[in-house]
């Protein structure tokens, strides 16, 4: 369909948002929350052998590409993916298809980006964005965690598009080819919700529930009184709200997807427990504040008041999973 | 998190710009409310923008005395590290070491300078001399 008529929605996170923008764009009506939760892109890794700037990657959602992934699925829908080992040719195939009116989702590094704020701009290679047309040399950006469409020039995108290091996205670019299905059935609902209990119930010891244990763990390890524990600790909600917004607004965004959802899979009490996840994301929020202070000086470092608190999380989120999994299946 | 509760703290790391938050309104429903920030983002983020930062300077101190090379400074002052930087630039990270040595850099090939200088957004030029702070 074509872009003539495109529509920007400032979203929470960068790839539901992107990719709802995209099924919008296409007739087919998801919401962000709509988006995230049909995908099962709830989770939590630690991966300590992922480093960024000498720390571990620690997500609270699922990889790049599995929202987009996920939701064609449940739709039927066809996307084609390019990578490119030349830019040269990255950018001549952005610009056939933007030409042709094509919205084209991209992947790209957040530090190139001109228009990010100065102190958001780290090297950070898991961002996506859609480029909606052309100016000249400038594209035409709907970034979803911008309020408003933005321009970008031609050579800083490129560089953002090819930018090298963790997650490199070699110039990714992805984009419908068709959608077989616009409807959102109740067993779309209950085989996305199953989905998502099982990745957070799962039993690799780094994903999910026994990733939080397992953090829990190495926090606890941490000596109270070095800077390196500071950065380590600050560096978790770093993660957890400002790379995509993170852990309690994940938990926001899926009690969000909850609440929709409750309409179209009726009589599984999933409003109720959208609003138990609601209180888990506050306590996210209260695990985050409980970080800052000490960061800041205003309490003292206690690792072990931390990890126990993430060692609650962990319960609450287990109990959680394990009852919505009973009450949907 | 009610909608009354969305942080609008002013994260000064944001640059005036807001972020989509999810919350619940006055009648239970969850909508997107746009958040000019909170605090505890902000002490984080700067937290990560300080310590690259006095990296950079540290670099800057010691190549302006001469035991360091400006591709050093460069490669903190655009928030990379020795892994990003030698990716970006398509040498082996300990090549990258050995090329920081400031006798090893005097005598750099125009080829790896060049690599530095498009890993950087950065001229040949300005990659081997350090700015005026």
């Amino acid at each position: 369909m074509s872009t003539s008529d495109f529509q920007h929605q400032h979203a929470a996170h960068c790839e539901s948002g992107v990719i709802a923008s995209i099924f919008r764009n296409e007739g087919v009506q998801v919401s962000e929350a709509m988006a995230f939760g049909l995908a099962s892109a709830l989770s939590f890794a630690y991966l300590p052998f992922i480093k960024l700037g000498g720390l571990p990657l620690i997500a609270y959602r699922m990889p790049p590409k599995f929202i987009i992934k996920g939701l064609a699925k449940v739709f039927k829908a066809k996307f084609r993916f390019e990578t490119f080992r030349d830019p040269s040719k990255g950018k001549a195939r952005l610009d056939e298809l933007l030409d042709k009116q094509t919205l084209v989702g991209l992947q790209t590094s957040v530090y190139w980006l001109p228009y990010f704020p100065p102190d958001m701009r780290f090297h950070f290679n898991g961002h996506n964005l859609l480029a909606y047309g052309r100016d000249g040399n400038d594209y035409l950006i709907s970034d979803p965690v911008c309020e408003v469409t933005v321009t970008c020039p031609s050579d800083d995108l490129q560089r953002a598009r090819f930018a090298k290091g963790a997650l490199a996205p070699k110039g990714l670019l992805y984009y419908p080819v068709s959608i077989a299905k616009n409807e959102i059935t109740s067993s779309d609902v209950r085989r996305a919700i199953v989905k998502n209990c099982r990745i957070m119930l799962g039993p690799v010891p780094i994903a999910g529930i026994r990733g939080m244990r397992m953090l829990a763990k190495k926090v606890r390890a941490l000596p109270n009184d070095a800077d390196e524990t500071k950065a380590f600790i600050g560096h978790i909600i770093r993660m957890q709200e400002e790379i995509g917004t993170g852990g309690a607004g994940f938990r926001f965004l899926y009690a969000a997807f909850l609440q929709e959802a409750d309409g179209i899979l009726t009589g599984k009490s999933l409003a109720k427990f959208a609003e138990e996840l609601l209180a888990i994301g506050d306590q996210w929020r209260g695990f985050a504040l409980a970080i800052a202070r000490m960061v800041k000086g205003r309490d003292a470092v206690s690792t072990e008041a931390l990890s126990e608190q993430l060692l609650v999380l962990a319960k609450t989120e287990h109990d959680f999973f394990k009852r919505l999994k009973m009450a949907v299946s | 998190m009610d909608v009354d509760q969305v942080p609008q703290e002013g994260n000064a790391a944001l640059g005036g710009g807001r972020k989509a938050v999810y919350a619940r309104d006055e009648n239970g429903k969850m909508v997107v409310v746009a958040s000019q920030g909170w605090e505890v983002e902000e002490i984080v983020t700067l937290q990560a923008v300080d310590a690259l930062k006095k990296l950079a300077e540290d670099a800057y101190v010691r190549a302006s005395a001469g035991v360091a090379t400006p591709l050093e400074y460069w490669m903190y002052e655009k928030r990379m590290d020795h892994q990003i930087l030698a990716q970006s630039a398509g040498v082996w990270q300990w090549q990258l070491r050995r090329h920081l040595k400031v006798d090893k850099f005097s005598n750099l090939s125009d080829r790896y300078l060049a690599r530095y200088a498009q890993a950087l957004g950065m001229s040949v030029e300005e990659i081997t001399r350090l700015p005026t702070l």
